[in-house]
This record gives C-alpha cells, structure tokens and sequence, in this order.
C-alpha cells in the first residue's frame, strides 16, 4: 500500500509542477492591509469618499456602517458630500449611460471591488498610472491596460512614464516625470490606507468574523474533550 | 405509571414511535468495527440539516430578482443580523456536502459496500448524489455573480450539442434566449423547493433499505450470519443507540471545528468556495476570460474538455461527462471480487483503485485550469484511467480472486 501510495504521490507532484509552469500573471505589490489600524481605515474613508465616490458608487455600503472603523456619527455628517442621511448608501448622482459614452466603460461599482480583484492589485493599480498619448484620455495603467479611468489623482501623486529600455516585451520601468503634490513615499502611503479602506468596505463584519471565531472554536475545543471522554466511557465495555 | 409513559402508550397505540425507535436507534444492530471512514454518513445528514436550516433563513431576504439579486446578497451581507454567518454556512456547506459524500462514496469503494445485498443502497445514494450536483448547480446561479451567470450559461448551452432538439431544449431550459431573469427565477424555484424535497425523500430510502440489510463494516463480512442462538442478535452487533450515537456527536463536533473554521477564517477558501469573480455582479455583455465551474464539478468539467468534437459535433464530449456519472450507478454488478473489502482483495484492484482516485483528483485540478496542449493530454489520459477503473473491472476483479486473502468470519478489531 505504501509503494503504491509513494507512486501516487509523485504523480501528483508532476501535475503541480506542470501547473507552476502554466501561470504568468504581472507583478502586484504588497498591499499593506491591517483592519485593526482604525486611523489608517477612517483616513482611506476621507479618500474615498473625496475622490472615488463622485464617479464610483459604493452601493451596498451604509454610511453608518463607518461606525465600526471608529467614526462618530457627528464625523460621518461632515464626510458626507451629497446630501445623503447617515443612514443611507453610499450612492452617487452619475448617470451610467453618460459616463459610458465618457469613458468608454461605466465606472464599476466599488462596495465589493477588493473582493474580486484583491487588495494587491488594487494598491498596484493606484500606483500603477502612466502617461500614453496612444488612450483617449492620455493615460494607461501597468495592472489593467487601455484602462478607461484617467489618473484621478495625479495631482498627488505627478505623472509617470513607462520606460520599456529599448526591448519591447520587458514589463518595463515606471518613473516619476513630474513630481506631484505628495513625495513618493507619501502617496503610496495614503493608497495603502484607501486599499486597506476598500478591504473594509469589502466586507466590514471581517475583523469580527476573526474574533467571534476563535471563541467558537475554543467552545468546540471544549465539546470535543466532554463528547470523547462521552464515547470512552460508554465504549469501556465493548471490545 | 406517570404521566410521561402514559401520554408514549397512548401514541403508541396510535403512532408507531417507540417501534421506530428501536428499529432505527436502540435495536438496530451495527458492527462494532466502524472505523474512521464510517464518520460519513451521519456527517452528510448534519451537513443537509445545516443547508436546510441556513437555507430557509437567507430565502427570507434573499430576492430572485435579475435586478436585485446581487444586491440582496450583499444586504444580506451587511444589514441581516448574523445574515453573513449563515450565508458562509450556507456556502460552505455546499462544499462541505460534496466533500463529504465523496469521502463517503470512497468509503463504498474500499469497503465494497455497494455488494450484494446493498444495491439499492448504492443506487438511492448515487441518486442523492445526482440530486445533490443538481441542487448545486441550481443554487450557484442564486448570487447572480459573473461565474453565476456564465457557469450557468456554459452548462445549460452544453444541451446545444444534443442533435436535432438541442437548441431548442436550451431555450425551454432558460425560458429565454440567454440565462435571464426567468432562468433565476426558476432556477430558484428548483433549489428552495423542487430538488430539496427529492432530496429528503431519497435520503429516507437510503436509510430504510441500509437498516433493513444491515451496514457493511471495514471487513466486508455479514455480522448477520453469526447470532447469539437466543436472543437473535449478531454476535459482532452493538445498538446504534447509543454507542454510535455517542461515538458520532465526536466525529460531529471535530466536522464542526474544521467547517467553522472555514466559515470565520477563509469563507472564500482561496477562491473554490466562493470565486472572487463572483463579486462582480451579472454581466451578460462581459465574458469573464476564464470560466471554471466550482470544485466539485471539475473533474467532469475536465472528461467533457478532454473528449475532442468529432463528426461535426461536439456531442460526445458530453456524452461522456454523462457516462462518468452514470457508470457509478452499475458498479455493484461491475465488481466480480470474491470479498468485498479492501483488507482482503488483491493487489490488482488496490492498484487500479488508487489510480481511479489519482485521476480523479487529477482530473479536478485539470477542470480548474485554462486548456493547454499539455492539459489537454493529461485529462485525456486520466480519463482513459478513470473509465478503465469501471469498464475493466470484471476482468481485473476477477483476475485478483486468485490473489485475495481469505475473510475472515467475525469481524476483526
């Protein structure tokens, strides 16, 4: 059974090792994501909600849901641009059908954007803005190609460029051309705390999910040594 | 005589419980040699019982609406009290079943516990298992998610390749011409009501015809035919109630430490139980670059990819997915081994057995995968093996006769 089982084994490792082969996907960096740094969760709200949320909706997401990132209500009343109640969700006044005609794609809704495309994407991509005279609105971006968004914030963060060094199927290099409001350190910075925002907004129970779970598994922990001491003692007489 | 034996008489004289009772718990006799693969069963009963529970909890906010379906997810999600614990209950115990029937499927396999006399038993459990890749495929287009949509829209576009009928059937299947409102609509129907009642009464024959044989045990033998001259019982026999019962509530509470465990620390479980394009919400102008259906269709998934279109059409790819299933169903008439269990068969079947469940886990890694050349090749040897496993049995099973060990009469340890 054994050699058979070694066999088996070695089989699988064969097909793992063809399926490393398989994959070529760019490279995303790190996000810095951390659901328990309140600050850094309520300055990516600020973000988002002064920059994304006049073209991007959060549509699932309540505005008092900001509570469990340590707002007060009085500090949400002051983030809200619109005039949406504290209650309601994080909708916007844009027109799908217009804003397709402008960016060739309606901006997609973000409530759950880090759920489908990770944080490390999402923190590669809003960094990952470059100048392309070829796009309509002038730029392109190194995690989505012939993206339709303009570079919203290039105001902090400059302009930047694709270096490809001469050989055209290289990745390429991003370089910063014209320095923006913010140092580099800076701006990567404040993506990381909207990154870690939009993790959140992904999914906001997450951080309770983590504790709840360690007590019920210690319960289970507990329920397991009383039901097996259970089948011992009925089972002492069967043999 | 108190009050409570008086009121059990009473039903009695009019409701056959305490009959039940002892038939089914406290006399019905299993072999006292259940080992860890025999944790299955009632595992897979707990798991129905959660789908169920869980189940008529998220259908009181969620609405079968093209518009809103998405969304009432997501309110489920956020503004349901405890609405997110039972949804990833709900998602994970649809995993969950899956791993555990074929656990309790593979169990059948080394035990040989679909053999004379337990046919029935086998052909009723494959039928749940049937209704049960029904009843997933229904529920998975529920979340109207873009693998909802286009996993949908690949297996329903599969009865396109039925000749003659086959557009026209995948029309009156969607009741549109593209997975739509009206497909969710029924689809929904089918999950909440239509496949769960078929469920529940399959799952009661697959219980009343495996208590009316007896289980099988690790050593393939029949604990019935040895029994105590007086009182009838199976010497090797212990009442289910309560040594099973208590031994169960074990293998109970270690499911639940790892089911939780999914369920509070990784509900996605890297992207097979909940795929992350599933939170892009339907788009049926938007082909996601790679579909895959969930885990536990994708060794399927890859026998219909393997087979190549052949004569003008690309039926046989199908048909062939079809047969993988539908050869389980003849499996007790396949096997012609002197024992039933794996303790005393030769060492052709253990072979073949373990190059069944290679390919069979190979092949659920193919389904996954984008087609390569390469990819293409491996599904297709694995299921030459897969359906060797079935279509050589009579042969290697009877070849292997001269090499078994013999059984023994009572049940080993």
């Amino acid at each position: 059974m054994l050699n058979i089982a070694k066999k088996g084994l070695l089989l699988l490792g064969m097909l793992a090792s063809v399926a490393a082969f398989a994959s070529s996907d760019i490279h995303l960096d790190k996000a810095p994501v951390n659901l328990s740094d309140n600050a850094s969760l309520q300055r990516g709200a600020k973000t988002f909600v002064n920059y994304c949320l006049t073209c991007h909706s959060a549509a699932y997401m309540r505005y008092n849901r900001l509570q469990d990132i340590g707002m007060s209500e009085q500090d949400i009343k002051g983030l809200i641009l619109t005039g949406a109640k504290i209650g309601d969700l994080m909708t916007i006044a844009l027109d799908k059908k217009e804003a397709k005609a402008w960016f060739g794609a309606a901006p997609p809704d973000l409530t759950v954007i880090s759920r489908s495309r990770g944080a490390d994407w999402l923190y590669t991509y809003l960094r990952g803005f470059y100048r392309d005279d070829s796009r309509p609105s002038g730029w392109n971006n190194v995690a989505f190609d012939k993206v339709g968004m303009p570079h919203v914030l290039y105001e902090l963060q400059g302009v930047q460029a694709l270096h490809h060094e001469g050989k055209e199927d290289h990745a390429g290099k991003l370089v910063l051309e014209t320095p923006g409001k913010m140092k580099p350190a800076e701006y990567d910075a404040m993506v990381g705390d909207l990154v870690n925002y939009l993790v959140f907004m992904g999914e906001p129970v997450k951080a309770k999910r983590f504790t709840l779970g360690i007590f019920v598994l210690l319960f289970l922990g507990v329920l397991l040594v009383v039901s097996y001491k259970l089948k011992k003692e009925f089972w002492k007489d069967i043999h | 005589m108190n009050g409570l034996t008086q009121l059990l008489g009473w039903v009695d004289d009019r409701f056959p419980l305490t009959k039940l009772w002892k038939e089914h718990l406290s006399e019905y006799y299993a072999p006292k040699n259940f080992n860890f693969w025999y944790f299955f069963g009632s595992l897979a009963l707990l798991v129905l019982v959660i789908q169920i529970l869980t189940g008529i909890f998220l259908t009181m906010n969620y609405k079968p609406d093209a518009a809103v379906a998405f969304a009432s997810v997501e309110y489920i999600m956020r503004d349901v009290s405890g609405g997110w614990i039972i949804r990833y209950m709900h998602t994970t115990g649809a995993s969950a079943f899956f791993v555990v029937v074929y656990l309790h499927m593979f169990r059948g396999l080394i035990y040989g516990s679909y053999r004379k006399p337990r046919e029935l038993i086998w052909i009723f459990g494959m039928l749940i298992y049937l209704a049960l890749m029904a009843e997933g495929f229904f529920g998975y287009l529920l979340p109207w998610g873009q693998m909802s949509f286009w996993g949908a829209q690949v297996i329903v576009n599969l009865f396109n390749a039925i000749p003659v009928i086959g557009p026209d059937l995948s029309v009156w299947i969607r009741g549109d011409y593209v997975i739509s409102d009206a497909t969710l609509n029924r689809f929904f129907a089918f999950h909440v009501i239509a496949i769960p009642f078929v469920l529940a009464g399959l799952v009661v024959a697959h219980i009343i015809a495996l208590h009316e044989v007896g289980s099988n045990n690790p050593d393939g033998v029949e604990i019935k035919k040895h029994k105590d001259p007086v009182t009838h019982i199976p010497l090797d026999g212990i009442p289910f109630h309560p040594y099973y019962t208590v031994k169960d509530i074990v293998g109970v509470v270690v499911f639940l430490m790892v089911f939780f465990g999914i369920v509070f620390f990784a509900p996605e479980f890297g992207g097979y139980f909940i795929e992350d394009n599933n939170f892009i919400p339907a788009d049926p102008f938007k082909t996601p670059p790679h579909i895959a259906p969930v885990w536990y269709f994708t060794p399927f998934y890859a026998i219909l990819r393997a087979v190549p279109s052949f004569a003008g059409t690309q039926v046989w790819g199908v048909l062939a997915m079809g047969a993988a299933v539908v050869v389980l169903f003849f499996l007790p008439w396949l096997d012609k081994g002197q024992v039933k269990s794996i303790r005393y068969r030769g060492p052709i079947y253990k072979y073949a057995l373990t190059a069944f469940i290679i390919s069979f886990i190979g092949l659920g890694y193919l389904g996954v995968q984008p087609v390569t050349p390469l990819f293409t090749l491996l599904a297709q040897i694995l299921s030459a093996v897969y359906f060797g496993f079935f279509f050589l049995m009579p042969w290697y099973t009877k070849m292997d006769n001269a090499k078994c060990k013999p059984e023994p009469e009572r049940v080993t340890g």
